[in-house]
């Protein structure tokens, strides 16, 4: 490892190649920053921490960790993991099953040289700290998911990594259980100093967890940046749909926009070419006949399909300007919808967002 | 919903994402099922798919005589033994001798195999060997070849005018053939297969991926291999190698054949029995009971893992 002083941190090209896509990700982070990759199945998410973990190779690019040099393949230089200054936490979290909680802790600072009683001293500090003192001897198969997925967070912090790397840490637990783990993760997470990278498919877990969104789509950074402007304005379909809103991409002349297939969105920001116009599926009221208003926003659009989100309902409409609906399940009594039925659509120019693509 | 991938093999991001569910979905799943554990016990088996019916003589017929055919020797040898005369016969020295002798070669084979077989099965379990397929068929061979064509093999090579013999005999004075060294040999080489099959089998069960997570913890493979994959592959090495022990207490041919057949040295129980045959039947009967009580008890041992039958 060569020593570039100054730059500490994470400072990662990943380029991974695979039979199905390239991975190919630029990779920043500040000591005590928090980053979420998120991104759909197959995304390449996966194959970037397995790649900062150390356990599958760069093809090109580099990693450097507070300016040490862990993998450039151009050098052909590459850090083994188990020299690497990382934690990962593993998406089923993979403790050992003949372990007892305590020497599953125990088993890094072991493996980095404690002697085993320093090592168990070590081990149970960190326990305490997570709350599972009287667990410590509990083999990992008598854990509940969220005591695992703490001993997990445990094990991982033992080593005194420079770098955390979290894989979907919150996938493995109940819904209520999560509700709690994710409260707990994230004030752990709050506490460590170094870098932190966590992988998820769960844009909620990604939003609390992280300061920072990294989200990927064919092994590519699509967007990046803080949980609530890619939550405001999302640049690809997937992000629209992770944070619930209906997104067009088109070009824009003063507050009409234009699609690609030539409907036109009225907006109340003033713009011109490419631009992204995204609103919730709220913002949409629909009618059995054309409405009569101040609404300059209005197509006549096909019931394709209707869930139950929640006490709502979600029309998903075909036509000239796809979208999601929401409305109140009297609300589709009411206008008597049902799959293949016609309905008009109206959206407030105010209830719009636009802004440069 | 939560699915368990047995090996990431570079493809995780299946793993990690194989898993529909978001906030609202999900889910409990407790930590993850121990590897290799195999049906335990207490498993619920299928209830059986019988039909009601009368079993046709065709199918019936052949096989109340097939079992016949396994179980009256068997019967024969429990009524012909000479229960009077047994505790005489069993207490005879050459009787001890060769019990004692068949012990001591079929333990020591079965830590030879031990030692060189299951390094051997992890090699070809975890490594991209080249030429994997052709290693584990010559694995392999030893199972399916004659164990007289081993012996002979290994004279060609052990023997004192062998390839590897003679310079043994030259160099350090040596010899192996005719000798209780060479009967654990003969035994070894034709027992460490069963012991290869067997834990290259659980290795391949055990979920890799608890290596990768040693690993990342600052273990070295070997560290890895010792700490975490030695104790989650135990129960297949124990059966692997109470298999590798049985074969190696009832192996005849390539004793005989590499090892001859003297009394105290390289006469093992089998061998006593087919020489006791000829002069004295009676003590055959008695040595066989003997090994036929030895084979139960392997069979009670192993009844766990391969007598029960999904």
């Amino acid at each position: 490892m060569t020593s570039h002083p100054g730059a500490a941190g994470l400072d990662a090209r990943l380029r991974v190649d695979r039979a199905a896509y390239t991975l190919d990700l630029a990779l920043t982070a500040a000591p005590g920053e928090v980053v979420a990759l998120l991104g759909p199945n197959g995304a390449g998410k996966s194959t970037a921490l397995r790649a900062l973990a150390g356990l599958l190779p760069l093809g090109a690019g580099h990693l450097r960790l507070d300016g040490d040099v862990l993998e450039d393949p151009a050098q052909r230089l590459h850090t083994p993991a188990e020299e690497r200054p990382v934690g990962v936490v593993f998406q089923d979290y993979l403790l050992f099953p003949h372990l007892s909680a305590l020497d599953n802790v125990a088993f890094g600072p072991r493996c980095r040289g404690r002697s085993k009683r320093e090592a168990r001293a070590e081990a149970a500090g960190w326990l305490e700290r997570m709350g599972l003192a009287e667990h410590a001897a509990a083999r990992p198969a008598r854990l509940s998911g969220g005591q695992a997925q703490r001993v997990a967070l445990a094990r991982a912090l033992a080593v005194r990594p420079r770098l955390l790397l979290l894989d979907e840490p919150l996938a493995a637990l109940d819904a209520r259980t999560r509700l709690d783990v994710r409260a707990q993760l994230r004030r752990h997470l709050d506490e460590f100093e170094a870098v932190a990278v966590l992988v998820t498919h769960d844009p909620l877990d990604a939003m609390v967890l992280a300061d920072r969104l990294v989200v990927i789509e064919g092994g590519r950074e699509v967007q990046s940046g803080l949980p609530a402007e890619i939550a405001r304005r999302p640049r690809t379909d997937y992000i629209a749909r992770l944070v619930g809103l209906n997104l067009y991409r088109g070009t824009s002349a003063g507050h009409r926009v234009t699609l690609p297939d030539g409907a036109v969105l009225t907006t109340d920001e003033d713009l011109s070419g490419p631009v992204f116009v995204a609103f919730p599926p709220s913002a949409v009221v629909l009618h059995r006949s054309r409405p009569e208003g101040s609404a300059r926003n209005v197509w006549e659009l096909t019931v394709n399909g209707l869930d139950l989100h929640g006490d709502q309902v979600r029309a998903d409409l075909t036509g000239a300007v796809p979208m999601a609906a929401d409305l109140t399940p009297a609300a589709v009594a009411e206008l008597g919808l049902a799959r293949g039925s016609t309905v008009w659509a109206a959206v407030k120019a105010a209830q719009t967002h636009a802004y440069p693509a | 919903m939560i699915r368990r991938t047995g090996r990431a093999d570079g493809t995780a991001d299946g793993t990690a994402d194989g898993r529909a569910g978001g906030p609202g979905s999900g889910d409990s799943s407790g930590p993850a099922p121990l590897p290799g554990s195999g049906p335990g016990p207490g498993r619920p088996r299928r209830p059986g798919r019988r039909r009601a019916g009368r079993v046709p003589v065709a199918l019936l017929l052949p096989a109340l005589l097939g079992l016949a055919f396994l179980v009256l020797p068997l019967v024969g040898l429990l009524v012909r033994a000479p229960w009077s005369a047994l505790p005489e016969q069993l207490t005879s020295p050459q009787v001890w001798e060769a019990l004692r002798l068949s012990l001591v070669c079929a333990t020591a084979a079965t830590a030879v195999s031990l030692i060189l077989g299951v390094p051997l099965a992890w090699l070809l379990a975890r490594t991209e060997l080249p030429g994997r397929r052709l290693v584990r068929a010559l694995v392999t061979l030893p199972l399916v070849l004659p164990p007289v064509v081993g012996g002979v093999a290994l004279l060609l090579v052990l023997g004192r005018r062998g390839i590897v013999g003679s310079w043994l005999d030259s160099a350090f004075g040596i010899t192996l053939p005719f000798t209780t060294t060479g009967v654990v040999i003969a035994e070894a080489f034709v027992a460490m297969p069963f012991l290869v099959i067997s834990v290259e089998g659980a290795l391949r069960a055990a979920d890799p991926r608890y290596e990768e997570a040693a690993a990342t913890l600052g273990a070295s493979r070997l560290t890895a291999f010792r700490r975490v994959t030695l104790p989650l592959i135990a129960p297949g090495i124990g059966a692997g190698a109470v298999l590798a022990w049985a074969r190696a207490l009832g192996e005849f041919g390539a004793t005989i054949t590499f090892a001859g057949n003297f009394p105290g040295r390289t006469q093992t129980m089998p061998l006593a029995v087919y020489l006791a045959m000829e002069s004295d039947p009676e003590a055959a009967i008695a040595l066989s009971l003997v090994l036929l009580v030895v084979s139960i008890a392997v069979l009670a041992g192993l009844r766990e893992r391969w007598m029960s039958a999904p």
